[in-house]
């Protein structure tokens, strides 16, 4: 809608002013593009130490991914998670008598009981933000594996990028 | 595990005989004491008898070689090889030539007698100080045949009390983990095995994922986490009947179990809405305490041997780090406060020491300190360690260490390893699979 809305201002001034600024916002954007090419190419498909790419990812319907990623040792929900969510609120929303398990995993380079812990708040976190979508916790239950069950078994940063996961699994 | 052994006979008392031979524990294995381990000798009825029954030809040199790896494991003792002996077993068990076992630099010296007595083995010991030129300690046992292995085991640990002046760690068992199978579909059982790796057996199929099991004080009970039909739960099994319960009825994953000091409690941490407090249950009254309550992570606790503390795993500060508090849950007081993170803080038998596991830099550490946190010691350093576990006897640490995969998760393994506290003898602990979080079992005869 608002790039329509610029496209017909048709008036000297105001139409240089955007154009510059369109440009000047064209380049930026190329120019983060690029550079965020050039570092994921580097570290594979990661953006800091998350997982962005879609190697592993499963869809529970479509345009709807199966799980969402997290840094080392946090559970905070990024920009891209948040997304994933509320797509999977959608489509529970539509769905009504699905019922969910959130399976939370840590990477292998921690100590076995905490990961367990970590692999809980992790499952937690994405269940708490489906709830804020409408989501009844009673469809919801959580479960921690720890590093129990990597899907990726290298040991380097992508694949642990992998490992530290929440993933929504159909339980019915 | 039942009580088998009867001491039968105790008829020469280490005396207050003024032992030349000492063995120096804090200092590590520059020196390891010269000790021959003759075969313990067999009349010729006897080692048939005892052939037939354990499919073992000569069943006192069998026992002498369990006693001689004991004492080379230890790094405090060389076995000397038998090649070199100049006495025949049985005559060095009446009367060692202490210019034979000098000549080839012995300073002690082992002996025995085997017999076979009313379908019962009998064992009798002794050990001799060969600079002194005298007998330190004399000992008989009787025992079911089937228990040959336990008599080498109680008389290494003998000897080594006698010559360290600290109770042995021989006559003990390991539990856990046996492993197989790739990273991703990892296939666990649970498992015991004597200290030495021998008498292996598996407790689980390994039709559920199950973690970190710990002895109780008896070493009758296990305590660990199984995921039996994906409820992550603490789960109690008894090891002579193999009955399996659930341990309290939590509405969500309970981890990281382990048994109060008396073996009435035990101590875990219960996950739920995204945090983990530790709790405790009383196995009689099934009565469940929550001893702490904070939103960080709170893991991993283990009791003070007096039971009157408990330290744990917290991330209250951010990051993972090691805290102490009273049992009641009073008085919560941060210990670790080095470079890096901590992890699986684990109160010595001692009680003077908290081994723990550390991450820095991309590099795992067993290391220990004292209760206040201060005097951290870092014992070993690799790419991926974790989880101690304290011989009885607070002298040696087992625990387990992964090795890095390559891309395509080739590579890995997973072992036990043993070292001593002053840093020296790290070793491989053989097991017949992949192997993780060990513990051992308490001294089972005393």
């Amino acid at each position: 809608m608002k790039k329509l809305r610029i496209r017909n201002i048709d008036q000297g001034a105001i139409m240089k002013l955007n154009k510059i600024l369109k440009n000047a916002f064209l380049v930026t954007v190329a120019c983060l593009v690029l550079s965020a090419c050039a570092t994921s190419k580097k570290s594979g498909q990661m953006q800091g130490d998350v997982y962005t790419g879609n190697d592993t990812v499963e869809y529970l319907a479509s345009g709807v991914k199966d799980r969402v990623f997290f840094a080392t040792n946090e559970s905070v929900l990024t920009t891209a998670a948040r997304e994933t969510l509320r797509k999977q609120a959608a489509w529970l929303r539509k769905n009504s008598k699905i019922t969910i398990v959130l399976e939370g995993h840590a990477d292998e380079r921690g100590t076995r009981e905490y990961n367990l812990a970590l692999g809980e708040r992790r499952a937690n976190a994405a269940k708490d933000y489906l709830m804020t979508y409408g989501i009844s916790s009673d469809r919801i239950s959580v479960l921690s594996y720890g590093k129990e069950r990597p899907v990726d078994s290298g040991s380097n940063p992508l694949a642990w990028s992998k490992n530290r996961r929440s993933v929504t699994v159909k339980a019915n | 595990m039942k009580k088998i052994f009867i001491l039968l006979l105790l008829w020469a008392l280490p005396s207050k005989s003024l032992a030349l031979i000492e063995v120096d524990i804090t200092r590590g294995n520059l020196n390891p004491l010269p000790i021959a381990v003759s075969p313990l000798s067999i009349d010729n009825d006897s080692k048939k008898s005892f052939e037939k029954i354990l499919k073992k030809k000569d069943i006192g040199s069998e026992i002498s070689m369990v006693i001689e790896n004991n004492l080379k494991i230890s790094g405090l003792f060389n076995p000397l090889n038998k090649d070199a002996f100049l006495q025949a077993p049985d005559i060095a068990n009446l009367k060692p030539r202490f210019e034979d076992w000098n000549l080839i630099k012995a300073q002690a010296l082992i002996t025995g007698k085997v017999k076979y007595m009313d379908d019962k083995l009998r064992v009798e010991f002794r050990l001799w100080d060969v600079l002194a030129g005298k007998e330190i300690m004399a000992l008989a046992f009787t025992t079911v045949p089937n228990n040959w292995r336990r008599v080498g085991h109680i008389i290494t640990d003998k000897v080594y009390e006698r010559l360290t002046g600290e109770k042995g760690y021989f006559d003990t068992r390991i539990i856990y983990v046996a492993e197989e199978g790739p990273k991703t579909k990892r296939i666990k059982k649970l498992a015991i095995m004597d200290q030495d790796g021998a008498n292996n057996k598996f407790l689980t199929l390994g039709n559920e994922l199950v973690l970190t099991p710990r002895f109780n004080p008896t070493n009758q009970m296990i305590t660990y986490l199984s995921y039996f039909r994906n409820l992550p739960r603490v789960y109690l099994l008894d090891i002579e009947t193999g009955i399996q319960e659930v341990v309290g009825d939590f509405p969500g994953m309970t981890f990281a179990p382990r048994f109060s000091p008396d073996g009435k409690k035990i101590i875990m941490s219960f996950a739920k809405d995204g945090n983990s407090d530790i709790y405790t249950m009383d196995l009689e009254n099934r009565i469940v305490e929550k001893i702490t309550n904070h939103p960080s992570i709170d893991t991993s606790p283990s009791y003070s041997p007096n039971g009157k503390y408990i330290c744990f795993n917290s991330d209250r500060s951010g990051y993972q780090q090691i805290y102490v508090m009273k049992s009641d849950g009073s008085n919560v007081k941060r210990i670790s406060f080095g470079k890096g993170i901590y992890g699986t803080p684990v109160w010595s038998p001692r009680g003077d020491l908290i081994a723990f596991t550390k991450m820095h830099k991309g590099k795992f550490y067993i290391g220990v300190m004292r209760t206040d946190g201060s005097g951290e010691r870092l014992l070993t350093e690799n790419y991926y360690q974790e989880a101690p576990s304290w011989s009885p006897n607070g002298r040696v640490l087992i625990f387990y260490r992964e090795t890095k995969s390559n891309d395509k998760g080739e590579g890995f393994s997973a072992k036990l390893w043993s070292i001593d506290l002053t840093g020296y003898n790290e070793r491989l602990v053989d097991t017949l699979t992949d192997a993780s979080d060990p513990s051992w079992s308490s001294l089972l005869t005393n």
